[in-house]
């Protein structure tokens, strides 16, 4: 397996990363280990769990199915880039708290940035697309529930 | 929610403490641990084959690698019982001369980076010579079957515990009884699936040779017993760091082999070394669950009471014992706990473990208890079908009422809520209203079912439960220790280690409650062995019950203190103050004083002070108890697709009763999230192994987690049942949502299909086992 690594750059939360990275190493792992943005789980490494959801160019992807060299120069958010810069919680930060929409937290990242990229979006959102996306990821805790509740309440405070 | 105000604060539903920083994403799992740090990585070479003798492992030159050769100064892990049935059996930390199942670790291989890992891992060559593996109960128990280890078993071989029970005057009144029933249940293997796999990073510290292990577990403090006692080292030397844990539900409970690797690795090195497992090993070779089968015979007299249960129960328990809990953790809770919630004297009862060729078996959310109360609710659904009664009935006349009850084993249920909770379950259900609509669906060729489950979730037990199970490993009691600092602010430091729990909200509320502060105010210090007194981690509904009736007693301890100086400021009885609002105050009077003022004063004015214990704020405390039993009533209502054997859950009703609710948000979250996992227990997760011993359902394309399209809305209704068996009151309720839905479910299942001639019994019920039912009842004419 080849090690040589290539130069690329990533615009990550607005924020320019120059890295060097093996071919083969995923966005996921390329985020987490050469970005230090940490707040990218994974659960799966094949793309069912979503934990790694990030938004790429505005579209959620799943981060551990992309390539690090894949992603040279796109836009990428992560959960990082959600909250206001003196921390202040994004909506749907906000009410996945307020809902109690997380429990043990591994999960939550992806969630947060598959419904992001949903409610971001310049679709219309109606409860049944919320429902409908959101049956994307995987939670083991909560019985998502409380994570339908948060994001539906999100979309209303977004829309005001 | 609320996240702001004046107390008092238990059960109210405050938000919880720890969790902008997680939404924020600065939340720190142990991967996140590695991935800022510069360790070496590690990569397992797992057994390809399901037995076989060990020949020889390969190591080229320029590979680091640990196999067993290297391991001969590492004792394997062997948990025993007191009991004479149970056979010991040890685990290897690798495997040294046999495999026993596939996916189990033959060599560590360790690399600058988990590529190089990954790429140096395949070139290590393992020669097996294959044997014939054991692949099932009845494979294991045929004669002439192979033993899965070369040990002596008192009885059966392969038969690693056995317990058995027989009540006095048992045979005389199941022989005598109107009407027997049996029936037979069972669940297909199944995994806890933490989201987050396991993994772990020991850190060698060059100026100590201490070892800190930051590992994803929910016992910290026994994880570092269970390694220093392998590696034969001091406790001293090693300590465990659970940091944020990503969901374990009983997985991350038992000691892990590949953490004694590790930490073993990390000495010789005396470098960081790292493991993060990946989704197909956590498959593969972290720990199963729920593979049993159970047999009942129930005796009923002509008015549907069950005056006798006999029941043969059989767990595959894979192929090596789980520490601290043992293989026998399923069978025997078995055996301990089947009768439930209904008011049964006569007893007699078969529990067996028994090895196999397969990955291990630990906890699972519930343990036995889904799949005993599978078994249970399907013969009291059985027979009360046979007799002519509603399952309403048939219940009615079984359910305990009368508080404390012993049951045939001994086991003693406390004041609970069991007809109640079932009337407010069949109440919202409106079951007259679903005949009705039943009926107008099956009309239209749609197959509408309902069905109900009742239980008894046994919760908050200490070291006589565990005693009484007779392990050699007693867990049980849970220590704190309470600090107020000179601005009031409080520090508890715990042994418990929660990992979504919201256990540091829940006792804050408590401690705040008692000491008239805000939970804002206190910090829950726990999953840190040199930083929290020894105790048994999260696990078994306990924490809340446990942990939290330490940390009420601690409380209680500080405040006396604080009363003493306040009555000596406020020059009257401490006995007569009031604590509130970051006060304390003399009843009917203005005098007060802020407790700040006050905890500043035990620091740093002690000379004024007449009377006195000593400086500081400080008090721990211990709580052990016996145990208390929650209680829930599930319904579920289901649509069946005769056609593709798909079901549909289209309602779930939950009527519980947890004793006090702390924190009502966080009580819900455990029902519903234990709920999706009882529904997918009932419906989806099947861990299949093919004939050779292959695991064939080893990532998430294959076994079936439900996503939010799969899980109904869940009403719940609560009941406040307070009895005296727990400080708080408060019962556990972690477990209860995975106990009862199964049963629900399977329960709604027949009722849709039970014109068809068909009845269903296995979990789970997946559309091809379903689909397969049905049309062997149209084959056979059944309908």
């Amino acid at each position: 397996m080849s090690r040589a690594k290539r130069d690329l750059i990533l615009y990550v939360n607005g924020d320019r990363f120059a890295v060097s990275v093996e071919p083969r190493k995923s966005l996921a792992d390329t985020l987490r280990e050469d970005c230090h943005l940490t707040g990218t789980h994974l659960g799966c490494e094949h793309g069912v769990c979503g934990a790694c959801t990030v938004l790429l160019d505005g579209e959620p992807v799943r981060a551990c199915l992309i390539l690090g060299v894949q992603a040279a120069g796109h836009s990428i958010r992560t959960v990082e880039g959600l909250a206001g810069e003196n921390g202040t919680l994004h909506p749907l930060q906000q009410a996945f708290w307020d809902n109690h929409g997380l429990q043990c937290g591994f999960c939550t990242p992806g969630f947060l940035m598959l419904a992001a990229g949903l409610l971001e979006s310049a679709d219309p959102v109606t409860d049944d697309k919320i429902d409908d996306v959101l049956s994307s990821n995987l939670c083991r805790c909560t019985g998502y529930q409380n994570i339908t509740r948060a994001v539906c309440a999100a979309a209303r405070v977004m829309r005001q | 929610m609320t996240g702001s105000g004046t107390g008092p604060w238990v059960g109210r539903s405050v938000r919880r403490l720890g969790d902008p920083s997680i939404l924020r994403g600065e939340g720190r799992y142990v991967a996140d641990a590695i991935a800022g740090q510069d360790c070496l990585h590690t990569v397992f070479v797992r057994s390809p084959v399901a037995a076989g003798v060990l020949r020889a492992v390969q190591v080229p030159a320029g590979v680091w690698a640990l196999t067993a050769a290297e391991l001969a100064s590492v004792a394997g892990i062997c948990p025993t019982m007191d009991r004479p049935d149970y056979v010991p059996v040890t685990t290897p930390v690798l495997a040294s001369d046999v495999v026993r199942f596939v996916g189990e670790p033959v060599a560590m291989v360790v690399a600058a980076s988990p590529a190089e890992a990954l790429d140096a891992a395949e070139l290590v060559g393992v020669e097996i010579d294959r044997t014939p593996p054991v692949l099932s109960v009845a494979d294991a128990l045929r004669a002439g079957a192979p033993a899965v280890h070369d040990v002596a078993f008192p009885g059966e071989v392969n038969t690693v515990v056995q317990g058995t029970l027989t009540t006095p005057g048992f045979g005389d009144i199941f022989n005598a009884a109107a009407t027997t029933v049996t029936v037979s249940s069972g669940s297909a293997r199944q995994s806890a699936l933490p989201i987050e796999t396991r993994g772990s990073l020991a850190d060698y510290e060059q100026r100590t040779g201490r070892v800190t292990l930051t590992t994803s577990t929910q016992m910290p403090h026994v994880t570092r017993t269970g390694i220093c006692t392998s590696l034969g080292i001091p406790a001293d030397l090693l300590r465990v760091v659970a940091p944020d844990v990503g969901g374990a539900f009983g997985q991350k409970m038992c000691l892990a082999r590949e953490d004694i690797a590790l930490v073993h690795a990390a000495r010789q090195l005396r470098r960081a070394v790292a493991w993060v497992e990946t989704r197909e090993e956590n498959l593969t070779a972290s720990w199963h669950s729920r593979e049993q089968q159970y047999t009942l015979t129930g005796a009923f007299d002509p008015d549907g009471r069950l005056l006798a249960l006999r029941a043969d129960i059989v767990a595959d328990v894979g192929a090596y014992s789980c520490y601290p809990v043992t293989f026998g953790v399923e069978p025997l809770m078995a055996l301990s706990e089947l009768p439930g919630p209904y008011a049964l004297e006569h007893y007699d009862v078969r529990a067996r473990g028994v090895l196999t060729n397969k990955c291990p078996i630990a906890p699972y959310r519930g343990v036995s208890r889904p799949a005993m109360t599978l078994a249970l609710e399907r013969l009291m659904d059985t027979a009360a079908k046979q007799l002519g009664i509603s399952p309403v009935q048939i219940r009615l006349r079984n359910l305990v009422r009368e508080f404390p009850h012993t049951t045939p084993t001994g086991l003693v249920l406390d004041k609970a809520s069991y007809v109640e909770t079932m009337q407010d379950a069949v109440t919202a259900a409106d079951l007259p209203g679903f005949r009705v609509r039943q009926q107008a669906a099956r009309e239209q060729g749609r197959l509408l079912g309902i069905g109900l489950s009742v239980f008894a979730e046994h919760t908050g037990y200490g070291t006589p439960a565990f005693g009484a199970r007779r392990l050699f490993m007693t867990p049980g009691y849970e220590r704190v220790e309470i600090t107020m600092d000179p601005s009031a602010g409080v520090v508890i430091r715990i042994g418990s280690s929660p990992h979504g729990q919201g256990l540091a909200t829940t006792l804050a509320q408590i401690i705040a409650d008692e000491l008239g502060i805000a939970p804002e105010q206190i910090r829950v210090v726990h999953g840190d062995t040199d930083s929290t007194p020894f105790g048994w981690g999260t696990f078994a509904s306990r924490s809340l019950v446990i942990c939290g009736g330490a940390a009420l007693m601690a409380a209680r301890r500080l405040r006396q203190q604080l009363a003493a100086i306040a009555g000596e400021l406020l020059d009257c009885d401490p006995w007569d103050l009031v604590f509130g609002d970051g006060r304390i105050t003399r009843p009917g009077t203005e005098s007060e004083v802020a407790i700040g003022h006050v905890a500043g004063f035990a620091y740093l004015n002690m000379n004024k002070l007449k009377s006195t214990s000593g400086s500081g704020l400080y008090a721990e405390a211990e709580y052990d108890p016996r145990g208390t039993f929650s209680n829930a009533c599930h319904i579920a209502e289901v649509e069946v697709d005769p056609e593709t054997g798909e079901v549909k859950i289209l309602r779930f009703l939950v009527a519980e009763d947890a004793g006090r609710l702390i924190n009502p948000a966080i009580a819900d979250g455990q029902i519903c999230g234990g709920v999706a996992q009882g529904i997918a227990n009932a419906l989806y997760e099947e861990l299949v192994y093919d004939e050779d011993g292959n695991l064939s359902t080893a990532s998430l394309m294959d076994y079936l987690p439900p996503t939010s399209a799969e899980i109904p809305p869940i009403t719940i209704m609560h009941r406040e049942t307070i009895s005296d068996t727990e400080l708080t009151g408060a019962k556990g309720i972690g477990e209860g949502g995975t106990i009862g839905a199964p049963a629900a479910v399977l329960s709604a299942i027949s009722d849709a299909v039970t014109h068809l001639g068909v009845d269903v019994f296995q979990m789970p019920q997946s559309p091809h086992r379903l689909h397969a039912s049905i049309q062997e009842a149209k084959q056979e004419g059944r309908a």
